[in-house]
Protein backbone atom coordinates (compact mmCIF):
# COMPACT_ATOMS: atom_id res chain seq x y z
CA UNK A 1 0.00 0.00 0.00
CA UNK A 2 1.17 3.49 -0.86
CA UNK A 3 2.08 5.85 1.99
CA UNK A 4 -0.44 8.14 0.93
CA UNK A 5 -3.58 5.41 1.15
CA UNK A 6 -2.60 4.98 4.59
CA UNK A 7 -3.39 8.50 4.74
CA UNK A 8 -6.46 7.99 3.45
CA UNK A 9 -7.61 5.79 6.04
CA UNK A 10 -6.69 7.81 8.51
CA UNK A 11 -3.64 8.03 11.43
CA UNK A 12 -3.86 7.08 14.93
CA UNK A 13 -3.49 10.91 15.44
CA UNK A 14 -4.31 14.05 12.92
CA UNK A 15 -0.78 15.10 11.57
CA UNK A 16 -2.20 18.49 11.23
CA UNK A 17 -4.57 19.71 13.87
CA UNK A 18 -5.94 23.32 13.90
CA UNK A 19 -7.45 24.72 17.35
CA UNK A 20 -9.19 27.65 17.16
CA UNK A 21 -8.69 29.12 20.49
CA UNK A 22 -11.26 32.10 20.70
CA UNK A 23 -14.08 33.33 18.52
CA UNK A 24 -13.63 36.59 19.80
CA UNK A 25 -11.71 39.08 17.10
CA UNK A 26 -11.10 42.40 16.86
CA UNK A 27 -10.99 42.66 13.29
CA UNK A 28 -14.31 41.71 10.77
CA UNK A 29 -12.61 40.19 7.87
CA UNK A 30 -15.10 39.72 5.08
CA UNK A 31 -14.23 36.06 4.26
CA UNK A 32 -13.72 34.87 7.83
CA UNK A 33 -13.61 31.11 7.76
CA UNK A 34 -15.03 31.01 11.19
CA UNK A 35 -17.65 33.86 11.08
CA UNK A 36 -15.59 35.40 14.18
CA UNK A 37 -16.03 38.20 16.33
CA UNK A 38 -17.64 37.90 19.54
CA UNK A 39 -16.61 35.34 21.74
CA UNK A 40 -18.61 31.93 22.64
CA UNK A 41 -19.48 31.98 26.27
CA UNK A 42 -18.99 28.56 25.96
CA UNK A 43 -15.64 28.78 25.35
CA UNK A 44 -13.14 25.84 27.02
CA UNK A 45 -11.69 27.02 30.41
CA UNK A 46 -7.82 27.58 30.97
CA UNK A 47 -7.74 24.52 32.61
CA UNK A 48 -10.38 22.39 29.68
CA UNK A 49 -7.52 23.79 27.81
CA UNK A 50 -4.50 22.31 29.38
CA UNK A 51 -6.67 19.25 29.87
CA UNK A 52 -6.46 18.90 25.89
CA UNK A 53 -2.71 19.73 25.33
CA UNK A 54 -2.09 17.19 27.51
CA UNK A 55 -4.42 14.45 25.77
CA UNK A 56 -2.61 15.89 22.24
CA UNK A 57 0.81 15.09 24.27
CA UNK A 58 -0.30 11.77 25.23
CA UNK A 59 -1.34 11.32 21.18
CA UNK A 60 2.19 13.00 20.17
CA UNK A 61 0.61 15.22 17.90
CA UNK A 62 3.53 17.00 17.52
CA UNK A 63 2.46 20.46 16.85
CA UNK A 64 -0.73 22.70 16.70
CA UNK A 65 -1.70 25.55 14.55
CA UNK A 66 -3.51 27.83 16.75
CA UNK A 67 -6.23 30.35 15.72
CA UNK A 68 -9.42 32.06 16.01
CA UNK A 69 -10.74 34.69 15.95
CA UNK A 70 -7.81 36.26 16.86
CA UNK A 71 -5.81 33.88 19.71
CA UNK A 72 -3.60 36.69 21.18
CA UNK A 73 -7.28 38.35 22.47
CA UNK A 74 -7.65 35.37 25.28
CA UNK A 75 -5.91 36.68 27.92
CA UNK A 76 -4.46 33.45 28.98
CA UNK A 77 -3.22 32.63 25.23
CA UNK A 78 0.70 33.33 26.17
CA UNK A 79 0.02 30.89 29.30
CA UNK A 80 -1.60 28.17 26.83
CA UNK A 81 1.29 28.95 24.74
CA UNK A 82 4.01 28.26 27.38
CA UNK A 83 2.00 25.06 28.35
CA UNK A 84 1.90 23.38 25.45
CA UNK A 85 5.44 23.94 24.40
CA UNK A 86 6.15 22.54 27.98
CA UNK A 87 4.15 19.40 27.48
CA UNK A 88 5.87 18.37 23.98
CA UNK A 89 3.50 20.12 21.76
CA UNK A 90 4.64 22.45 19.05
CA UNK A 91 2.64 25.92 18.38
CA UNK A 92 2.36 27.78 15.22
CA UNK A 93 -0.13 30.37 15.78
CA UNK A 94 -2.04 32.52 13.55
CA UNK A 95 -2.40 36.27 14.46
CA UNK A 96 -3.38 39.63 12.65
CA UNK A 97 -0.31 41.19 14.55
CA UNK A 98 -2.62 43.08 17.33
CA UNK A 99 -0.70 41.87 20.20
CA UNK A 100 2.60 42.03 18.88
CA UNK A 101 4.10 44.63 20.76
CA UNK A 102 8.04 44.42 20.89
CA UNK A 103 8.36 43.25 24.60
CA UNK A 104 5.57 40.30 22.94
CA UNK A 105 7.78 40.03 19.71
CA UNK A 106 10.85 39.53 22.27
CA UNK A 107 9.57 37.05 24.84
CA UNK A 108 8.44 34.93 21.64
CA UNK A 109 12.01 35.42 20.07
CA UNK A 110 13.37 33.44 23.29
CA UNK A 111 10.73 31.06 22.57
CA UNK A 112 11.70 27.42 20.91
CA UNK A 113 8.93 25.34 19.21
CA UNK A 114 6.72 28.30 18.36
CA UNK A 115 5.98 29.25 14.56
CA UNK A 116 4.66 32.78 14.19
CA UNK A 117 1.98 33.06 11.01
CA UNK A 118 0.83 36.79 10.43
CA UNK A 119 -2.07 36.98 8.04
CA UNK A 120 -1.68 39.42 5.44
CA UNK A 121 -4.66 39.66 2.34
CA UNK A 122 -2.91 42.41 0.42
CA UNK A 123 0.43 43.50 -0.18
CA UNK A 124 -0.61 47.40 -0.35
CA UNK A 125 -2.96 48.34 2.74
CA UNK A 126 -5.38 49.24 -0.35
CA UNK A 127 -6.13 45.55 -1.16
CA UNK A 128 -5.52 43.81 2.29
CA UNK A 129 -7.79 46.80 3.96
CA UNK A 130 -10.87 45.91 1.85
CA UNK A 131 -10.65 42.51 3.56
CA UNK A 132 -9.46 42.55 6.48
CA UNK A 133 -10.83 46.03 7.83
CA UNK A 134 -9.55 49.75 8.05
CA UNK A 135 -5.72 49.80 9.94
CA UNK A 136 -5.51 46.02 9.25
CA UNK A 137 -2.52 46.19 6.84
CA UNK A 138 -0.55 48.91 9.00
CA UNK A 139 -0.86 46.50 12.62
CA UNK A 140 0.29 43.33 10.77
CA UNK A 141 3.10 45.35 9.18
CA UNK A 142 4.24 46.68 12.60
CA UNK A 143 3.92 43.09 13.94
CA UNK A 144 6.37 41.54 11.04
CA UNK A 145 8.80 44.80 11.66
CA UNK A 146 8.72 43.85 15.30
CA UNK A 147 9.61 40.38 15.02
CA UNK A 148 12.25 40.89 12.24
CA UNK A 149 13.88 43.34 14.84
CA UNK A 150 13.95 40.98 17.76
CA UNK A 151 15.60 38.30 15.83
CA UNK A 152 12.39 35.93 15.65
CA UNK A 153 13.71 34.67 12.88
CA UNK A 154 11.47 32.82 9.74
CA UNK A 155 8.20 33.34 10.90
CA UNK A 156 5.17 33.07 8.14
CA UNK A 157 3.14 35.46 6.48
CA UNK A 158 -0.24 33.99 4.91
CA UNK A 159 -1.98 35.30 2.64
CA UNK A 160 -5.32 33.99 1.09
CA UNK A 161 -5.21 34.19 -2.51
CA UNK A 162 -8.00 36.39 -4.14
CA UNK A 163 -9.03 38.23 -7.16
CA UNK A 164 -7.92 40.99 -5.49
CA UNK A 165 -4.46 40.39 -4.51
CA UNK A 166 -3.48 37.42 -7.33
CA UNK A 167 -1.46 40.08 -9.05
CA UNK A 168 0.22 40.84 -6.13
CA UNK A 169 1.85 37.43 -5.54
CA UNK A 170 5.59 39.04 -6.59
CA UNK A 171 5.06 41.61 -4.22
CA UNK A 172 3.90 39.14 -1.15
CA UNK A 173 7.18 37.25 -1.77
CA UNK A 174 8.94 40.82 -1.40
CA UNK A 175 7.51 41.36 1.69
CA UNK A 176 8.24 38.49 2.90
CA UNK A 177 12.09 38.83 1.97
CA UNK A 178 12.52 42.12 3.46
CA UNK A 179 11.15 40.42 6.60
CA UNK A 180 13.58 37.28 6.67
CA UNK A 181 9.95 35.57 6.55
CA UNK A 182 8.37 32.40 4.70
CA UNK A 183 5.48 33.70 2.43
CA UNK A 184 2.76 30.97 3.01
CA UNK A 185 -0.22 31.04 0.75
CA UNK A 186 -3.35 29.22 1.22
CA UNK A 187 -6.83 28.90 -0.70
CA UNK A 188 -10.03 31.32 -0.32
CA UNK A 189 -12.82 29.08 0.50
CA UNK A 190 -16.43 29.94 0.64
CA UNK A 191 -17.27 28.93 4.69
CA UNK A 192 -18.08 31.28 7.11
CA UNK A 193 -18.56 35.06 6.12
CA UNK A 194 -16.76 33.72 2.88
CA UNK A 195 -19.43 32.65 1.84
CA UNK A 196 -21.39 35.62 1.62
CA UNK A 197 -17.95 37.35 -0.08
CA UNK A 198 -17.06 33.97 -2.64
CA UNK A 199 -18.50 35.69 -6.14
CA UNK A 200 -16.45 38.72 -5.51
CA UNK A 201 -13.02 37.52 -3.99
CA UNK A 202 -12.72 34.26 -5.79
CA UNK A 203 -10.24 34.15 -8.47
CA UNK A 204 -11.63 33.75 -12.05
CA UNK A 205 -10.39 30.69 -13.96
CA UNK A 206 -7.92 33.03 -16.07
CA UNK A 207 -6.12 33.94 -12.84
CA UNK A 208 -6.31 30.26 -11.35
CA UNK A 209 -4.19 29.27 -14.44
CA UNK A 210 -2.03 32.37 -13.10
CA UNK A 211 -1.91 30.97 -9.51
CA UNK A 212 -0.68 27.67 -10.96
CA UNK A 213 1.92 29.06 -13.48
CA UNK A 214 3.48 31.30 -10.33
CA UNK A 215 3.32 28.02 -7.93
CA UNK A 216 5.34 25.79 -10.20
CA UNK A 217 8.09 28.86 -11.73
CA UNK A 218 8.14 30.22 -7.86
CA UNK A 219 6.40 28.40 -5.67
CA UNK A 220 9.42 26.60 -4.23
CA UNK A 221 9.92 28.56 -1.07
CA UNK A 222 6.53 29.23 -0.81
CA UNK A 223 4.27 27.16 1.55
CA UNK A 224 0.55 26.69 0.45
CA UNK A 225 -1.20 24.29 3.60
CA UNK A 226 -1.55 21.81 0.27
CA UNK A 227 -4.58 23.67 -0.48
CA UNK A 228 -4.07 23.44 -4.00
CA UNK A 229 -4.71 20.32 -4.85
CA UNK A 230 -7.39 21.20 -7.14
CA UNK A 231 -4.84 23.09 -9.58
CA UNK A 232 -2.91 19.62 -9.90
CA UNK A 233 -4.81 18.74 -12.63
CA UNK A 234 -3.54 21.69 -15.00
CA UNK A 235 -0.54 19.38 -15.55
CA UNK A 236 2.01 19.25 -12.85
CA UNK A 237 1.56 17.89 -9.17
CA UNK A 238 2.02 20.47 -6.76
CA UNK A 239 4.33 19.47 -3.70
CA UNK A 240 2.10 18.25 -1.28
CA UNK A 241 -0.33 15.11 -0.55
CA UNK A 242 -2.46 16.15 -2.91
CA UNK A 243 -5.49 14.86 -1.20
CA UNK A 244 -8.32 15.78 1.02
CA UNK A 245 -6.93 15.23 4.68
CA UNK A 246 -10.22 15.96 6.17
CA UNK A 247 -11.15 13.66 9.12
CA UNK A 248 -8.07 11.75 7.62
CA UNK A 249 -5.17 13.81 8.27
CA UNK A 250 -6.61 17.40 9.38
CA UNK A 251 -8.91 18.51 11.81
CA UNK A 252 -10.29 21.15 13.66
CA UNK A 253 -11.20 21.82 17.60
CA UNK A 254 -13.03 24.64 17.59
CA UNK A 255 -13.06 27.64 20.79
CA UNK A 256 -16.26 25.54 22.37
CA UNK A 257 -14.24 21.91 22.12
CA UNK A 258 -16.53 20.94 18.94
CA UNK A 259 -14.49 18.50 16.31
CA UNK A 260 -14.79 19.42 12.83
CA UNK A 261 -13.15 17.52 9.98
CA UNK A 262 -11.65 20.70 8.44
CA UNK A 263 -10.82 24.06 9.60
CA UNK A 264 -13.51 25.28 6.71
CA UNK A 265 -16.33 23.11 7.54
CA UNK A 266 -17.61 24.18 10.69
CA UNK A 267 -20.81 22.89 9.89
CA UNK A 268 -23.13 20.11 12.03
CA UNK A 269 -22.99 18.11 9.09
CA UNK A 270 -19.11 17.98 9.74
CA UNK A 271 -19.29 17.75 13.44
CA UNK A 272 -17.35 14.85 14.81
CA UNK A 273 -17.77 15.13 18.75
CA UNK A 274 -16.48 17.53 20.99
CA UNK A 275 -14.03 16.72 23.67
CA UNK A 276 -15.78 17.79 26.50
CA UNK A 277 -17.39 14.17 25.75
CA UNK A 278 -16.36 10.93 27.50
CA UNK A 279 -13.20 10.09 25.54
CA UNK A 280 -12.39 13.78 25.24
CA UNK A 281 -10.42 13.72 21.89
CA UNK A 282 -8.67 10.71 20.99
CA UNK A 283 -12.69 8.76 21.16
CA UNK A 284 -13.83 11.42 18.43
CA UNK A 285 -10.48 11.12 16.56
CA UNK A 286 -10.57 7.17 16.35
CA UNK A 287 -13.93 6.14 16.90
CA UNK A 288 -16.45 9.24 15.46
CA UNK A 289 -18.83 8.04 13.10
CA UNK A 290 -18.57 10.93 10.81
CA UNK A 291 -14.07 10.08 10.34
CA UNK A 292 -15.08 6.36 9.88
CA UNK A 293 -16.96 7.41 7.07
CA UNK A 294 -14.80 10.06 5.90
CA UNK A 295 -12.10 7.12 5.87
CA UNK A 296 -13.85 4.80 3.83
CA UNK A 297 -14.00 4.43 0.20
CA UNK A 298 -15.63 7.75 -1.30
CA UNK A 299 -17.47 7.46 -4.44
CA UNK A 300 -15.86 10.34 -7.11
CA UNK A 301 -19.35 10.71 -8.78
CA UNK A 302 -19.52 12.32 -12.12
CA UNK A 303 -15.61 13.48 -11.53
CA UNK A 304 -14.54 9.66 -10.90
CA UNK A 305 -14.28 9.60 -15.01
CA UNK A 306 -12.74 12.17 -15.56
CA UNK A 307 -9.15 12.30 -16.83
CA UNK A 308 -7.84 14.51 -13.91
CA UNK A 309 -9.24 12.85 -11.04
CA UNK A 310 -6.30 11.24 -10.09
CA UNK A 311 -4.90 14.59 -9.53
CA UNK A 312 -7.01 16.38 -8.20
CA UNK A 313 -9.60 13.93 -6.28
CA UNK A 314 -12.62 15.87 -6.68
CA UNK A 315 -10.86 19.39 -4.75
CA UNK A 316 -12.49 20.18 -1.52
CA UNK A 317 -15.08 19.47 0.41
CA UNK A 318 -15.87 22.46 1.76
CA UNK A 319 -15.58 24.35 -1.49
CA UNK A 320 -18.46 22.42 -2.78
CA UNK A 321 -20.58 22.16 0.37
CA UNK A 322 -20.71 26.07 0.80
CA UNK A 323 -21.40 26.72 -2.73
CA UNK A 324 -24.12 24.05 -2.56
CA UNK A 325 -22.34 21.21 -4.91
CA UNK A 326 -22.69 17.75 -4.35
CA UNK A 327 -20.10 16.49 -2.24
CA UNK A 328 -19.74 14.04 -5.09
CA UNK A 329 -20.10 16.27 -7.75
CA UNK A 330 -16.92 18.87 -9.32
CA UNK A 331 -15.34 21.53 -7.05
CA UNK A 332 -16.61 25.35 -7.44
CA UNK A 333 -13.07 26.27 -9.28
CA UNK A 334 -12.57 22.95 -10.77
CA UNK A 335 -9.96 23.52 -13.74
CA UNK A 336 -11.90 22.23 -16.72
CA UNK A 337 -15.01 24.23 -15.75
CA UNK A 338 -17.17 21.46 -14.56
CA UNK A 339 -17.82 23.28 -11.73
CA UNK A 340 -19.17 26.84 -12.49
CA UNK A 341 -20.97 24.55 -15.32
CA UNK A 342 -22.61 22.94 -12.59
CA UNK A 343 -23.68 26.01 -10.53
CA UNK A 344 -24.94 27.89 -13.74
CA UNK A 345 -27.31 24.30 -14.12
CA UNK A 346 -28.48 24.80 -10.53
CA UNK A 347 -29.01 28.33 -11.38
CA UNK A 348 -31.36 28.06 -14.55
CA UNK A 349 -32.41 24.45 -14.39
CA UNK A 350 -35.74 24.27 -11.97
CA UNK A 351 -36.06 21.02 -11.89
CA UNK A 352 -32.67 21.55 -9.82
CA UNK A 353 -32.52 23.32 -6.62
CA UNK A 354 -29.50 25.19 -5.27
CA UNK A 355 -29.64 24.90 -1.64
CA UNK A 356 -26.56 26.34 0.10
CA UNK A 357 -26.64 25.43 3.19
CA UNK A 358 -26.87 27.59 6.03
CA UNK A 359 -23.92 28.31 8.79
CA UNK A 360 -24.71 26.78 11.92
CA UNK A 361 -22.68 28.95 13.67
CA UNK A 362 -22.29 32.43 13.14
CA UNK A 363 -20.35 35.01 16.30
CA UNK A 364 -20.08 37.93 13.37
CA UNK A 365 -19.53 41.38 15.47
CA UNK A 366 -23.37 42.53 15.68
CA UNK A 367 -22.69 46.00 14.97
CA UNK A 368 -20.27 47.99 12.61
CA UNK A 369 -17.45 50.00 14.44
CA UNK A 370 -18.13 53.64 14.61
CA UNK A 371 -17.31 55.81 11.70
CA UNK A 372 -14.03 57.45 13.35
CA UNK A 373 -14.58 61.73 13.24
CA UNK A 374 -17.69 64.15 13.85
CA UNK A 375 -19.46 64.58 17.52
CA UNK A 376 -20.33 62.22 19.52
CA UNK A 377 -24.55 61.83 19.42
CA UNK A 378 -25.51 62.00 23.45
CA UNK A 379 -27.64 64.14 24.68
CA UNK A 380 -25.91 65.38 28.13
CA UNK A 381 -28.60 65.84 30.96
CA UNK A 382 -28.66 69.47 32.58
CA UNK A 383 -30.18 68.46 35.84
CA UNK A 384 -27.91 68.15 39.01
CA UNK A 385 -28.78 66.66 41.79
CA UNK A 386 -30.54 68.49 44.71
CA UNK A 387 -27.03 68.50 46.84
CA UNK A 388 -23.57 68.09 45.66
CA UNK A 389 -22.97 64.57 47.80
CA UNK A 390 -26.44 63.15 46.67
CA UNK A 391 -25.58 59.35 45.03
CA UNK A 392 -28.97 57.94 44.89
CA UNK A 393 -29.34 58.02 41.08
CA UNK A 394 -33.14 58.91 41.99
CA UNK A 395 -32.52 61.67 44.12
CA UNK A 396 -34.26 64.33 42.99
CA UNK A 397 -36.58 61.96 40.85
CA UNK A 398 -39.09 61.65 44.23
CA UNK A 399 -42.00 64.05 42.25
CA UNK A 400 -42.08 62.04 39.22
CA UNK A 401 -41.86 58.36 40.17
CA UNK A 402 -45.34 56.41 40.35
CA UNK A 403 -47.49 56.68 43.61
CA UNK A 404 -46.38 53.66 45.72
CA UNK A 405 -42.89 53.51 45.28
CA UNK A 406 -40.56 54.67 47.78
CA UNK A 407 -37.36 56.47 47.65
CA UNK A 408 -35.23 56.14 50.39
CA UNK B 1 15.31 4.45 0.42
CA UNK B 2 13.03 4.56 3.70
CA UNK B 3 12.22 7.95 4.68
CA UNK B 4 10.09 10.50 2.47
CA UNK B 5 10.60 14.07 3.97
CA UNK B 6 7.87 15.99 3.31
CA UNK B 7 9.53 19.29 2.48
CA UNK B 8 13.11 17.93 2.58
CA UNK B 9 15.79 19.32 0.87
CA UNK B 10 18.99 19.39 0.89
CA UNK B 11 19.03 22.19 2.97
CA UNK B 12 18.92 19.61 5.78
CA UNK B 13 22.15 18.47 5.39
CA UNK B 14 23.79 21.65 5.48
CA UNK B 15 22.25 22.57 8.51
CA UNK B 16 22.81 19.67 10.05
CA UNK B 17 23.46 19.00 14.13
CA UNK B 18 27.04 18.57 15.79
CA UNK B 19 27.62 15.07 16.21
CA UNK B 20 26.63 14.27 12.81
CA UNK B 21 29.30 12.66 10.78
CA UNK B 22 29.30 10.18 7.98
CA UNK B 23 27.63 7.53 9.25
CA UNK B 24 29.21 4.63 10.75
CA UNK B 25 27.86 1.57 11.37
CA UNK B 26 30.28 0.38 13.45
CA UNK B 27 29.60 3.35 15.96
CA UNK B 28 26.32 3.34 18.68
CA UNK B 29 23.74 5.91 17.58
CA UNK B 30 20.00 7.15 19.28
CA UNK B 31 17.38 9.08 18.18
CA UNK B 32 18.51 12.76 18.21
CA UNK B 33 17.08 14.36 21.24
CA UNK B 34 14.66 16.83 19.24
CA UNK B 35 12.78 13.97 17.14
CA UNK B 36 9.39 12.55 18.17
CA UNK B 37 8.63 8.85 16.77
CA UNK B 38 4.94 8.12 16.57
CA UNK B 39 3.63 4.46 15.33
CA UNK B 40 1.38 3.76 12.78
CA UNK B 41 0.12 1.30 11.05
CA UNK B 42 2.76 1.43 8.28
CA UNK B 43 5.56 2.25 10.37
CA UNK B 44 5.86 5.50 12.02
CA UNK B 45 6.04 9.43 11.40
CA UNK B 46 9.22 11.05 12.78
CA UNK B 47 8.94 14.91 13.70
CA UNK B 48 11.82 16.78 14.29
CA UNK B 49 10.82 19.69 16.49
CA UNK B 50 14.20 21.49 15.68
CA UNK B 51 13.87 21.55 12.01
CA UNK B 52 10.30 21.67 12.27
CA UNK B 53 10.21 18.79 9.49
CA UNK B 54 8.02 15.71 9.32
CA UNK B 55 9.13 12.37 7.68
CA UNK B 56 7.92 8.65 7.41
CA UNK B 57 9.77 5.55 8.87
CA UNK B 58 7.86 3.53 6.18
CA UNK B 59 8.02 0.04 7.56
CA UNK B 60 7.54 -1.64 11.02
CA UNK B 61 10.72 -3.49 11.58
CA UNK B 62 12.83 -0.30 10.34
CA UNK B 63 11.09 1.70 13.67
CA UNK B 64 12.03 -1.16 15.76
CA UNK B 65 15.48 -1.09 14.56
CA UNK B 66 15.50 3.36 15.33
CA UNK B 67 14.02 2.47 18.21
CA UNK B 68 16.74 -0.30 19.32
CA UNK B 69 19.91 1.95 18.41
CA UNK B 70 19.92 3.14 21.53
CA UNK B 71 20.62 0.02 23.20
CA UNK B 72 23.34 -1.56 21.36
CA UNK B 73 26.44 -0.32 21.22
CA UNK B 74 26.98 -0.47 17.36
CA UNK B 75 24.34 -0.42 14.58
CA UNK B 76 24.74 -4.11 13.31
CA UNK B 77 24.27 -5.09 16.79
CA UNK B 78 20.64 -3.39 16.50
CA UNK B 79 20.06 -4.81 13.16
CA UNK B 80 21.12 -8.65 14.37
CA UNK B 81 18.78 -8.12 17.71
CA UNK B 82 15.90 -7.27 14.96
CA UNK B 83 16.51 -10.21 13.48
CA UNK B 84 16.86 -8.04 9.93
CA UNK B 85 17.82 -10.75 7.43
CA UNK B 86 21.26 -10.61 6.00
CA UNK B 87 19.89 -9.79 2.31
CA UNK B 88 18.17 -6.90 3.83
CA UNK B 89 21.14 -4.86 5.58
CA UNK B 90 22.72 -2.90 2.96
CA UNK B 91 19.01 -1.79 2.33
CA UNK B 92 18.46 -1.01 6.05
CA UNK B 93 22.12 1.06 6.59
CA UNK B 94 21.63 2.85 3.48
CA UNK B 95 17.78 3.80 4.75
CA UNK B 96 19.78 4.51 8.51
CA UNK B 97 22.30 6.95 6.94
CA UNK B 98 19.68 8.77 4.98
CA UNK B 99 18.14 9.57 8.41
CA UNK B 100 21.88 10.54 10.12
CA UNK B 101 22.14 13.17 7.17
CA UNK B 102 18.51 14.46 8.04
CA UNK B 103 19.67 14.60 11.87
CA UNK B 104 16.85 12.17 12.78
CA UNK B 105 19.61 9.75 14.46
CA UNK B 106 22.91 10.95 16.06
CA UNK B 107 25.80 9.07 16.68
CA UNK B 108 25.95 8.82 20.81
CA UNK B 109 29.31 8.23 23.19
CA UNK B 110 29.77 4.91 24.88
CA UNK B 111 27.71 4.62 27.54
CA UNK B 112 25.45 7.59 26.87
CA UNK B 113 22.46 6.99 28.33
CA UNK B 114 19.55 7.37 25.89
CA UNK B 115 18.06 10.65 26.58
Amino acid sequence: MKLVEHFTHGLTSPICLTWELTYACNLSCVHCLSSSGRRDPRELSTEECKAVIDELQRMQVFYVNIGGGEPTVRSDFWELLDYAIAHDVGVKFSTNGVKLDEARAAQLAATDYVDVQISLDGATAEVNDHVRGPGSYATAIRAMENLHEAGFGQFKISVVVTRQNVDQLDDFKAIADRYGAQLRITRLRPSGRGADTWDELHPTQAQQKQLYDWLVARGEDVLTGDSFFHLSAYGQELPGLNLCGAGRVVCLIDPVGDVYACPFAIHDQFLAGNVRGEGGFREVWQHSALFAELRGPQSGGACAKCSHYDACQGGCMAAKFFTGLPLDGPDPECVLGNGERALAALETDSDLQRVVPKPSLDHSHRTKPRERGGPVPLTLSVRRPDRACDSDPLAGEGARLPAGIRVG
Amino acid sequence: MSTTAAGAGPAAVGSAPAGVGPFDADRPYRISGSVSVRPESFGALVYDFRTRRLSFLKTRPLVRVVESLADHPDVHGALAAAEVPAHQRDQYLEALAGLARAGTIQQRRQGDDTT
